[in-house]
């Protein structure tokens, strides 16, 4: 299972993503690596990932990828997180 | 100290700051990281670029955005800063509109600033000190709610 989280910069959004994706995924004990990337890297990791987390406002530029998008609201709410992949991986 | 302490420089904090729009509010932030010496002038244009070309996807929760670019020659050192903003701002985010709560960060590096990422993260899914720094009349009552809940 590979999973990236993708925002413009890299460094902000997408590393807070993959940590609150990291906690969920071993509360869920789902054996996964998440990767934090910027949208130019994300195209090209996103090809070999199973599942890609970002904002909803950068879902209409990753449409095309063969992965599952999930688009988080709320990113300090790790219930919202929970929910979206648990739906998506259980 | 705390990473997350040691982040915001000494000035990085301002309560209580005007902002018309959102461009206004993200310089407001930027203006602190200049004060307080980890960003050379031209990073608060480089936020502006961001959200010009990814639209404003860094309010990650109600009322609170972290604008940030990536590391450029402009960041002397990785930091952040917080503007609370006087009146809430339309950020044109569709779940967390408005804003109050704007923080500037800046990085060297992708990875070198995590530590600080993660407690910011504890303390911002903290909702009783978000309502805590939301009320905060000072810088003083920021600054000791940072190293609250850590």
């Amino acid at each position: 299972m590979r999973i990236v989280a993708v925002c413009g910069m890299g460094i902000g959004t997408s590393v807070l993503l993959k940590m609150n994706a990291e906690k969920v995924l071993k509360q869920l004990g789902i054996d996964a690596t998440v990767e934090a990337a910027d949208m130019t890297t994300a195209r090209s990791l996103g090809f070999n990932a199973n599942i890609v987390l970002t904002t909803p406002e950068l879902v209409a530029s990753l449409t095309g990828l063969p992965a599952e998008i999930i688009s988080i609201d709320h990113f300090f709410d790790l219930e919202e997180l929970t929910k979206k992949l648990s739906k998506a991986l259980l | 100290m705390s990473a997350l302490s040691d982040a915001f420089g000494p000035g990085s904090i301002e309560v209580g700051v005007q902002a018309r729009n959102r461009e206004a509010a993200i310089l407001a932030a930027g203006r602190l990281l200049v004060a307080s010496g980890r960003t050379t002038e031209g990073y608060g244009q480089e936020m502006l670029d961001a959200l010009t070309e990814f639209g404003p996807y860094f309010v990650l929760a109600p009322g609170i955005a972290i604008a940030h670019s990536k590391p450029s020659a402009s960041v002397i050192s990785s930091g952040l800063s917080l503007a609370v903003l006087e009146s809430p701002v339309i950020f044109g985010s569709e779940h967390n509109d408005p804003v109050r709560l704007v923080f500037a960060l800046c990085a060297v590096d992708h990875d070198s600033h995590i530590d600080v990422l993660s407690e910011l993260a504890t303390l911002l899914s903290d909702t009783e000190l978000v309502t805590f720094m939301l009320n905060a009349s000072t810088e003083g009552e920021i600054r000791s709610s940072l190293s609250k809940g850590l």
